[in-house]
């Protein structure tokens, strides 16, 4: 039986950040376990650039962000092991583990940080029609076979979705030769951010079919076209809408699920909202020591708060090692009211705050010059103006701290106020 | 020359071959795929039935209730997934209860044991989430689910493994009565045979019109199916039937042996050159939901895994074909093997045996027959066994698929046993990468590299399923 006081699971960018910054306040035991062969999870495939604009200010490709924390965490000395799955964690956090190289292995851990990520809604999701040929991928595996394994996916290809792995993908496959005939979004609005839409749709004349979605999928042994249909406002298909596109591929670009069998298998109370653990203040889940963070928690959509997000629960694993860690009974609750539908964090405790506290949310739908209400126990402390609001952006907002220390508070709810002017397009 | 030719290597023929393969053969299976096991065997609902539905004095009756106590056995012998998890019919009015006094007459009739009508409480109280309004039940506690396609493989595998030989990619054209037997002529050169064994499933009829004049036809029927996710498993630990209709046995919800839950199917009929069409469409997949909720009322559909189509092989004369054609001596039609062909193909087997017994005058036994087959299933095995797997092959300590935690050597496996997998998808209907919530998007291009490796071909020679079903189109711009 091997023995950390912190093990973290999965050497993406949250457990890289997580691990580092766990170190540096102090702990020296720590192994990360990561499944792949190396360090960096998806970053390693996402070889366009647009990160680290917050946390490096400067614009770097996925592998180069990646590879900022994982030279840093080698000059740290910290362990980890590769190609090394997690099989099972209990409540009172034993590990067991597998590789090829250490056999079946046992770990003891004072804390866990839990950084596992996310994986791709398949077809099976949607229930999408039609036969079952060769040419549906999801986004993220089209870009893994393009960018790590260097092998194209198709010639003439669809997309459903339009997140961000989508958008960027059709790019990547316009550059490489393929066709890209059209994307294909079920909600009235894009599900990436705009700048992919323009730098990835716009900039190569990419059709962006809003309100439309695949109805049926043609092609005995590899796709043969697909049938988009035109949606009503209850995201039904409307008859006689249906047009075929000739395609020998179709990537979903439908959303993202958190990866958490292994929270589950631990006893760890999920989300339905984000379909991550509930988490406080620090990054902890409901069993004491346990820490998550990244998408694991809830899907980011950009990696700079998934490291800012994970440098927190690295930081409260090494507090809670070294027993800093309030653990006050006295909790706030956050609440998701109308318009919005999750925040992060669920419980606070106020005594581990230093500072300021950052509420992480995504809205309802899209709505345009509305306000944010933060209420603590129905009485407004805060109101922000925003002209755009859009589910697929994660919003932050700051609340004070001297708004609700000592103050006795126990629910702090955010709603959108003054909705009604929706989608009218970018 | 071949002693027997078996077309078809579904559950039926390879069933059928391995029973034949405790005799001194010379035996072999011809299929027209590249894969056992993928025709109507890979898409059915994988339950053996009761029994008590088939008409009495039906071959389906007679062989549906002799094959289901066969099986505990024979899955046992093969490492095959089986559970005898019983099954319920609902009834919801006076007409329901009316069908299942009849049920529980056939029942009788036909031989079943432990069948029993229960009433409303008793059902909720055995299954929660059943729809309240229940009037009462059928039980059928000897009804069971299985591993479908591992049991076809695990057959064909022990079949070869006793000396059957399996011709793949090998279509029959046409047949011709000689002398000696038959000689049956295919895309890949001609076959010498004494005997005949038609287990061509959706094509039987076809098989049967190169040696005979038509007797009978093949009507394709389509059921289409949801799979969900193992995390719907609660809703329940029985197959649930509603009361039987000139379809069939109706929409069904069962738990699989992998634990995720089953729902479907509808019955489509399919026009004649329709019998490869195993397309699902929105309207009938709307009409299994439609129709299942009123078993279940909450049944979590957005937990939707995967959807898929079957092709049934309903016969023109309502019953199974199990015969020696009278005009074509040594051509046996083993045709028409519609539901509850499943659950009766282990008598069907021992049937045919039989009838090869007579025709030929007797037959030899096979005393070096070995009816096991073992299989590793690293995630079922202890700690220590988990270790020393892993200590003597390290391949089992690389998890390929994280949705079922397989292991990169049971893969490996999958690939270089008999009647080995070549597929993308007959790694996953072998050994199950692919098949959990993540439907291959983070195993997929693993398992492509493993099975390039070990089939010694390119990446872009790997195809998912038939041969032309190629993933990859070429390369990258370097």
């Amino acid at each position: 039986m091997l023995n950390c006081d912190i093990v973290v699971i999965g050497g993406g960018p949250a457990g890289l950040a997580a691990a580092i910054e766990a170190k540096k306040y102090g702990i020296d035991d720590i192994l990360i376990i990561e499944r792949d062969k190396e360090l960096g999870g998806i970053l390693q495939q996402c070889i366009h650039n647009g990160f680290g604009l917050h946390v490096f200010k400067e614009e770097l490709t996925g592998p180069g962000y990646a590879e900022k924390f994982i030279n840093e965490l080698k000059g740290l000395n910290i362990e980890y092991k590769l190609d090394t799955m997690v099989l099972d964690i209990t409540e009172d956090k034993l590990i067991s583990a597998i590789n090829t190289k250490d056999g079946f292995m046992e770990m003891k851990s004072g804390a866990v940080v839990l950084a596992m990520g996310c994986r791709e809604k398949p077809r099976g999701a949607l229930s999408i029609p039609g036969t079952r040929p060769a040419g549906v991928f999801t986004a993220g595996t089209a870009q893994r076979f393009i960018n790590i394994e260097g092998y194209m996916v198709g010639k003439k290809v669809v997309i459903l979705g339009s997140g961000d792995i989508g958008l960027i993908i059709a790019r990547r496959l316009t550059l490489e030769g393929a066709e890209v005939k059209a994307v294909a979004e079920l909600m009235p609005y894009p599900g990436g951010l705009t700048r992919n839409i323009v730098q990835c749709l716009d900039d190569f004349d990419i059709p962006l079919l809003l309100s439309h979605t695949v109805v049926d999928i043609k092609g005995r042994d590899r796709v043969e076209g697909v049938i988009i249909a035109k949606v009503d406002d209850n995201k039904k298909p409307i008859p006689g809408t249906e047009k075929f596109y000739e395609c020998d591929t179709l990537l979903l670009s439908v959303g993202l699920i958190p990866e958490n069998e292994l929270s589950k298998s631990a006893g760890i109370e999920i989300d339905r909202g984000t379909n991550g653990p509930k988490i406080n203040e620090s990054m902890e889940t409901n069993i004491e020591g346990i820490f998550a963070c990244g998408n694991v928690v809830h899907v980011h959509d950009l990696v700079d708060f998934v490291t800012e997000e994970s440098r927190r629960a690295g930081k409260n694993a090494a507090k809670f090692i070294k027993n800093q860690l309030s653990k006050n009974d006295h909790v706030i609750n956050t609440e998701a009211k109308d318009g919005i539908r999750y925040i992060i964090p669920h419980e606070i405790r106020e005594e581990n705050l230093d500072k300021n506290l950052d509420l992480f949310m995504r809205v309802v739908d899209v709505y345009k010059d509305v306000k944010l209400v933060i209420k603590a126990d129905g009485e407004i402390v805060r109101e922000i103006n925003r002209k755009h609001l859009v589910p697929g952006k994660m919003e932050r907002v700051k609340i004070s701290i001297k708004d609700i220390k000592n103050k006795n508070i126990s629910n702090i709810t955010v709603e959108v106020q003054g909705k009604g002017k929706q989608y009218e397009g970018i | 020359m071949y002693d027997i030719t078996i077309i078809g290597a579904g559950v039926i023929g390879n069933f059928i071959a391995r029973e034949l393969s405790k005799y001194k053969l010379n035996l072999t299976i011809v299929e027209k795929d590249n894969d056992v096991s993928n025709g109507t065997t890979k898409a059915n609902s994988a339950i053996i039935h009761g029994g008590y539905d088939a008409k009495p004095g039906t071959n389906m009756a007679e062989f549906n209730s002799k094959g289901n106590p066969m099986f505990d056995k024979v899955c046992e012998e093969l490492d095959v997934p089986f559970k005898r998890i019983g099954s319920l019919v609902l009834a919801f009015d006076d007409k329901d209860m009316k069908s299942l006094e009849e049920l529980y007459n056939r029942s009788i009739e036909n031989n079943i044991p432990d069948v029993e009508i229960i009433d409303g409480d008793r059902v909720v109280d055995m299954e929660p989430n059943i729809n309240g309004d229940v009037k009462g039940a059928l039980y059928s506690p000897t009804a069971g689910i299985i591993g479908v396609y591992e049991l076809a493989i695990a057959l064909a595998e022990n079949a070869i493994d006793n000396g059957v030989d399996l011709k793949l990619n090998t279509e029959v054209k046409d047949i011709e009565k000689t002398d000696e037997g038959y000689k049956i002529f295919t895309n890949d050169g001609e076959i010498k045979s004494k005997y005949i064994i038609n287990c061509a499933g959706v094509y039987a009829d076809k098989i049967n019109n190169m040696v005979a004049e038509e007797s009978f036809k093949i009507l394709p029927r389509r059921g289409e199916y949801y799979v969900l996710d193992k995390s719907a498993s609660y809703i329940t630990n029985h197959v649930i039937f509603q009361c039987p209709n000139e379809f069939g046995k109706g929409v069904l919800i069962a738990p699989t042996v992998h634990g995720n839950i089953i729902v479907g199917p509808n019955s489509q009929e399919l026009n004649d050159d329709e019998r490869n069409q195993t397309q699902t469409s929105r309207d009938s997949l709307e009409y299994i939901k439609k129709t299942a909720l009123k078993s279940i009322e909450k049944i979590p559909f957005n937990n939707t895994i995967t959807n898929f189509s079957g092709i049934r092989a309903e016969p023109s004369t309502g019953d199974f074909i199990i015969e020696e054609l009278e005009k074509a001596k040594g051509f046996i039609n083993v045709a028409g093997i519609k539901s509850p062909g499943l659950s009766s193909a282990p008598a069907i087997a021992q049937h045919v045996v039989r009838l090869v017994q007579e025709i030929s005058g007797g037959l030899e036994e096979n005393l070096a027959f070995n009816p096991r087959r073992k299989m590793i299933i690293f995630s079922k095995l202890s700690k220590e066994e988990k270790a020393e797997l892993i200590k003597k092959n390290p391949r089992y300590g690389r998890i390929i698929c994280r949705c079922e935690n397989i292991t990169e050597g049971e893969i490996i496996d999958s690939i270089r046993r008999n009647a080995g997998a070549t597929t993308v998808d007959g790694v996953k209907k072998r050994v199950r990468p692919g098949a959990g919530r993540c439907q291959g998007s983070f195993c997929g291009p693993r398992v492509m590299k493993i099975l390039a490796r070990e089939l010694n071909k390119d990446m872009e020679e790997i195809v998912k399923d038939g041969n032309k079903s190629n993933i990859l189109t070429g390369k990258t711009k370097s």
